[in-house]
């Protein structure tokens, strides 16, 4: 009875949760009732992980009323396993947060925190469960609007800077993406996403429908930190809570890029169409200057959360640059490295958050030595910075490997030799901080510090462990990956 | 002339559109730029609301003697998202707010050197 719900019961169980912690306004209640709700939710991804690889894929009804009329919620094997993803660094990150928002901020405000959290969180499940092309821009504005009070709430007042950029450029975004969904409506007079898949080959040829493309394409970009529209983004990871960075950049672009592998391989009729389009060699471009760009740019950075961030950048070229192949090793290579990089990067903002927790600072500057006095939280940020660089035994290696594979399946042998420069790239950025953390005499301020407390120290772990094993046992994360772009490339909805 | 009269409110919605994107660039105060957002974001209730109109159509109520309805759905659709687009610009002030509050102004640049410094 219960498990026939579970597709909407993972959306409403933490939409539910949200206005609890508000009404309570108790932080440790908050915090535990976050805690359940993102747990349960991850509970039942993995049921309908389970539930998808065994029947197929699930349409449920959103109230008993039959889609197309109604809403529809579709898991499918490539929504399930961004479902997991989400669900999956969200309940690591939010044990981490008690913390630190606990020494931060008063009862009420702490409260308020979750509750953002939690709307986030159900913000980005819907996006990715819906079959709904309105339903996506409400969730998504949903999860937006949350995020940008989760960034304002940042110790520096530049997070509020941050977090009004943000608000600006993702409006324009979501702005987008619905003035492409109206006039994909008005074109075809359906909102429902296997329709939709349906009836646009009739009229894909239709200048409405490809002006409807373009602004999703520009909308979604915008979103997902695509290179030229990526301003946004360093900001706001920088100066947000380091729960809200660890959990944006874990998850908010990577629902984004489903997004958009979504709409455009399987709402627009599959690669075929995809490859007809200019889209997939602007994107190859896009990618590459993203992977060099964006990491030359973090060498230099002195904030080492802003350092981080632009690497999100770089990173997400990856996997862009993956999906730009239209070849089923290269939507491996993406969705492998979406949920690789979800892990590496939330592990590397909670650990930033424990050295902001007993330091209150992560310039570059203040970090010397710290090597000696933090030495637990410092090999996590070393064993992750190693999966970023792609080294064997983690799970970074696994993502980069596919994507060589992927981009010699073409015949690029010149991409080959971009990736593992811009891998390269990344050695610089992760060597400046080992090389300050490890290799200079402490400062005072370093001097009297101690190790993180447990209670972050265990959930920054479970992610620095879940980079080693997903580099030696691949099963789930490449197992997984493989069935969702082969569902991607067949274009069936 | 009536081509263009037959196309009117797609002709409004861009208007609005390129005027609230242009606001957005053009202004350095960050109150303006809200309501060049506000612009913006009202463009697409047009664009939604317009063609589900038809002219004669009453309610879509089934009575006798009215064949020709409007379809209800844009407005729903729109309903939700001046929602989503009040809440929006409620909390872009309610941020601006607060940047008053620790810059001391609101104006782009301004806030832009007290950062650099």
């Amino acid at each position: 009875m219960l498990a026939a719900h579970l597709p909407a019961l993972q959306v409403v169980i933490p939409l539910m949760a949200a206005p609890l912690c508000a009404i309570f306004r108790r932080g440790y209640l908050g915090w535990l009732i976050a805690v359940a709700a993102n747990w349960f939710a991850f509970a039942a991804a993995i049921l309908l992980v389970f539930r998808v690889l065994e029947e197929g894929t699930i349409s449920y009804a959103m109230g008993g009323w039959v889609p197309p009329i109604g809403i529809e919620y579709r898991v499918d094997i490539i929504n399930v396993f961004v479902l997991l993803v989400v669900t999956g660094v969200g309940s690591v990150i939010i044990p981490f947060a008690r913390a630190g928002t606990a020494a931060r901020f008063n009862n009420t405000d702490q409260a308020w925190f979750y509750t953002m959290y939690l709307l986030a969180l159900t913000g980005l499940l819907g996006v990715t469960i819906t079959g709904d092309a309105f339903n996506i821009f409400v969730f998504l504005e949903i999860s937006s609007l949350a995020s940008y009070v989760m960034i304002a709430m940042g110790r520096d007042r530049r997070a509020l800077t941050a977090a009004y950029q943000y608000l600006i450029m993702g409006t324009i975004g979501a702005t987008f993406i619905v003035l492409g969904v109206g006039m994909l409506w008005a074109m075809t007079g359906t909102l429902n996403l296997a329709d939709l898949a349906e009836r646009i080959p009739e009229v894909s040829d239709t200048r409405p429908v490809l002006v409807a493309l373009a602004f999703l394409t520009v909308g979604i970009s915008l979103k997902l930190a695509l290179f030229p529209l990526h301003l946004w983004l360093p900001n706001a990871y920088a100066y947000a809570p380091a729960v809200a960075s660890a959990f944006l950049a874990g998850t908010a672009t990577k629902v984004a890029i489903y997004l958009f592998v979504r709409i455009f391989y399987t709402v627009f009729g599959g690669s075929g169409f995809f490859s007809t389009t200019p889209l997939p060699e602007m994107f190859l471009v896009l990618s590459v200057v993203a992977m060099f760009a964006a990491s030359v740019v973090a060498v230099f950075q002195d904030d080492v959360k802003r350092m981080f961030a632009y690497s999100s950048v770089a990173q997400i070229g990856f996997i862009t640059l993956g999906i730009s192949f239209v070849t089923e090793a290269g939507l491996t290579a993406a969705m492998v490295h979406l949920f690789n990089h979800a892990i590496m990067k939330a592990g590397i903002f909670l650990m930033l958050g424990a050295i902001m927790f007993r330091l209150a600072s992560v310039q570059i500057d203040d970090l010397a030595g710290i090597g000696r006095k933090m030495p637990i939280t410092m090999a996590g940020i070393v064993i992750l910075g190693l999966g970023l660089l792609g080294v064997p035994g983690t799970s970074g290696f696994i993502s980069k490997w596919w994507l060589v594979l992927a981009a010699l399946e073409n015949g690029h042998w010149w991409l080959v030799a971009l990736i593992v420069l811009a891998s390269l790239v990344t050695m610089l950025y992760v060597g400046r901080v080992v090389e300050v953390a490890y290799f200079r005499e402490p400062s005072a301020k370093v001097a009297v510090m101690r190790e993180a407390p447990a209670s972050m120290l265990i959930p920054a772990y479970v992610l620095v462990l879940a980079t080693i094993y997903f580099g030696l046992e691949t099963n789930w994360s490449v197992g997984l990956a493989e069935q969702a772009a082969a569902k991607l490339m067949s274009a069936v909805y | 002339m009536n081509e263009f009269l037959a196309d009117l409110n797609y002709w409004v919605t861009i208007f609005l559109l390129v005027g609230g994107l242009y606001i957005i660039t053009a202004h350095g105060n960050m109150v303006k730029k809200l309501v060049g957002l506000a612009i913006f974001q009202s463009s697409v209730y047009l664009l939604f609301i317009s063609p589900g109109k038809i002219l004669g159509g009453t309610a879509p109520i089934i009575a006798p003697g009215f064949d020709v309805y409007s379809n209800p759905l844009p407005h729903v659709l729109i309903l939700t998202a001046i929602v989503v687009g009040v809440a929006t610009i409620a909390l872009g002030l309610a941020i601006v707010v607060r940047i008053h509050e620790a810059y001391g102004t609101i104006e782009d640049d301004e806030v832009h050197d007290l950062e650099a410094d």
